[in-house]
């Protein structure tokens, strides 16, 4: 359950430090991990939700205060970073944090000429393929963070980011139309 | 473990009140919690459980891996526990935080499962001296609520009851080269039996009576602890005290009574649960981490 937490001595004078942390369970790939947050890859994909929020939360809101989000994978199947980033977003809603907006996630690739969005685990091991993590702010249709690996020719990035978007849009009503069952559920047992 | 604040007041309702074998959600001191289990969470582990006891959520995957035997015995293959403290449970178990609790609870597992029949090794041997079936017990804490041990144990006994491990066949070349070959079929696959597995049975002395599941705060009064492993037949595997305070041997000895006996009904109880999951087989709906 996502809480926030008081001062520590990181503090900012004017606004929220926003602190993640990455962790994988041992079991969840395919080969065992030994190693569950000590790794670079943690590491980086910690820092990099640590940016998409630092754009997408109130920050000014809370001066001198830090919120912490942890991330638990439990099973990784191709792409755990979008994963992270929507299950974060949800778990910031749930406690009330202010954010511009939902922050949506997707991977995309190309096979072939033919965009695929959110890519699973073989499709992601496909020798020499492309892909394109995009992280969406969809209201504004602000992207908060763009990746790229392995080579793609200019001409097809247009169709592999409309791919993602498109995949952010609709993980987006998704996202919406959970978050305001919950509220409708918590407030009718608060309000009766 | 993690930390709560309570008042003085606070820590004297609860003593007084178990004194009278009131606790504070109204349980006597030899009741559980309301206990969640269920198996194969987790589709890519050989076996997995989750268990979750009150507020206290642990996930266990179980990964079969082909290995070689201990020197000391070469016809047998091995369990290796791994616990992670998730950050989630509480911010100090942030990075490095969760490790000295981690391997404190590794190392207990250890002891408990070092009996020699608790689970039957001589089945994880493939080849004797030379490959065998490695067991990677991992653990994952979810959330802390009190009572870590048994709701692990629990969860390490419901995931050993759900592993399937793939059967091996031995093929034998001209030279004498020995080759291992997995059978394809998922469904053939060699079962653990789990009726020798210990239970870890914590007790908690609080005032001048013991509770068994204590939540947080209870443990936050209780000076110290008795951990029994018993197993389903009322045996004890291993005993050990935790604590800052001293028990004398006469509450020892009813602690380990009270274990016993509360041990007993765990594992029927628990035995009845896994059966049940196992029979509705794959119809059964699957609640895994939603809801």
């Amino acid at each position: 359950p996502p809480q926030m937490r008081g001062s520590r001595s990181k503090a900012l004078p004017d606004r929220a430090v926003v602190n993640c942390q990455y962790s994988m369970a041992t079991f969840s790939t395919g080969e065992r991990r030994r190693r569950p947050h000590g790794d670079r890859q943690a590491g980086e994909l910690a820092l990099h939700l640590k940016q998409t929020f630092e754009a997408a939360i109130l920050t000014h809101l809370f001066p001198r205060s830090q919120i912490d989000i942890y991330v638990q994978i439990l099973q990784a199947d191709g792409g755990n970073y979008c994963a992270c980033v929507n299950a974060a977003t949800l778990a910031v809603m749930d406690a009330g944090i202010p954010m511009r907006d939902y922050v949506c996630a997707s991977s995309a690739g190309l096979a072939e000429e033919t965009p695929l969005a959110d890519l699973s685990s073989p499709e992601e091991a496909a020798a020499g393929g492309p892909g394109l993590v995009l992280a969406l702010l969809p209201a504004a249709g602000q992207i908060a963070l763009v990746q790229l690996s392995a080579r793609l020719h200019q001409e097809r990035l247009e169709a592999a980011m409309e791919a993602a978007g498109q995949a952010c849009r609709a993980l987006h009503a998704v996202l919406d139309r959970v978050v305001r069952e919950r509220l409708r559920e918590v407030t009718a047992l608060m309000g009766d | 473990m993690a930390s709560v604040v309570l008042s003085e007041a606070e820590k004297l309702y609860i003593v007084h009140g178990v004194q009278e074998d009131l606790r504070v959600d109204g349980r006597g001191c030899e009741d559980y919690r309301c206990a969640e289990v269920e198996t194969d969470v987790v589709s890519n582990t050989s076996g997995s459980a989750r268990v979750k006891l009150g507020h206290t959520d642990i996930l266990v995957g179980v990964k079969a891996e082909m290995g070689t035997p201990k020197l000391e015995k070469p016809d047998e293959g091995y369990l290796e526990f791994f616990v992670d403290c998730s950050a989630n449970a509480t911010p100090e178990f942030e990075g490095r935080g969760g490790e000295e609790l981690g391997t404190e609870i590794a190392n207990t597992l250890y002891r408990v499962f070092s009996s020699d029949n608790s689970v039957d090794l001589k089945s994880l041997c493939i080849n004797p001296r030379e490959h065998c079936w490695v067991l990677y017990v991992d653990v994952l804490l979810l959330e802390c609520g009190g009572n870590l041990f048994d709701a692990i144990s629990i969860a390490v006994k419901a995931a050993l009851f759900n592993t399937r491990i793939p059967k091996v066949r031995v093929l034998e070349d001209e030279e004498g080269s020995k080759e291992i070959e997995l059978s394809d079929d998922p469904y053939d696959c060699i079962r653990l039996n789990v009726d020798d597995v210990p239970c870890i049975v914590t007790l908690s002395k609080i005032g001048y009576r013991h509770v068994v599941d204590a939540t947080l705060q209870e443990e936050a009064c209780s000076l110290a602890s008795l951990l029994i492993s018993v197993t389903s037949k009322g045996a004890l595997t291993s005993l050990k005290k935790v604590g800052k305070g001293s028990l004398d041997p006469e509450s020892i000895f009813e602690m380990m009574e009270t274990g016993k006996r509360v041990g007993k009904s765990l594992h029927t109880a628990l035995q009845k649960i896994l059966e049940e999951e196992e029979s509705l087989g794959a119809s059964r709906q699957k609640v895994g981490f939603l809801g």
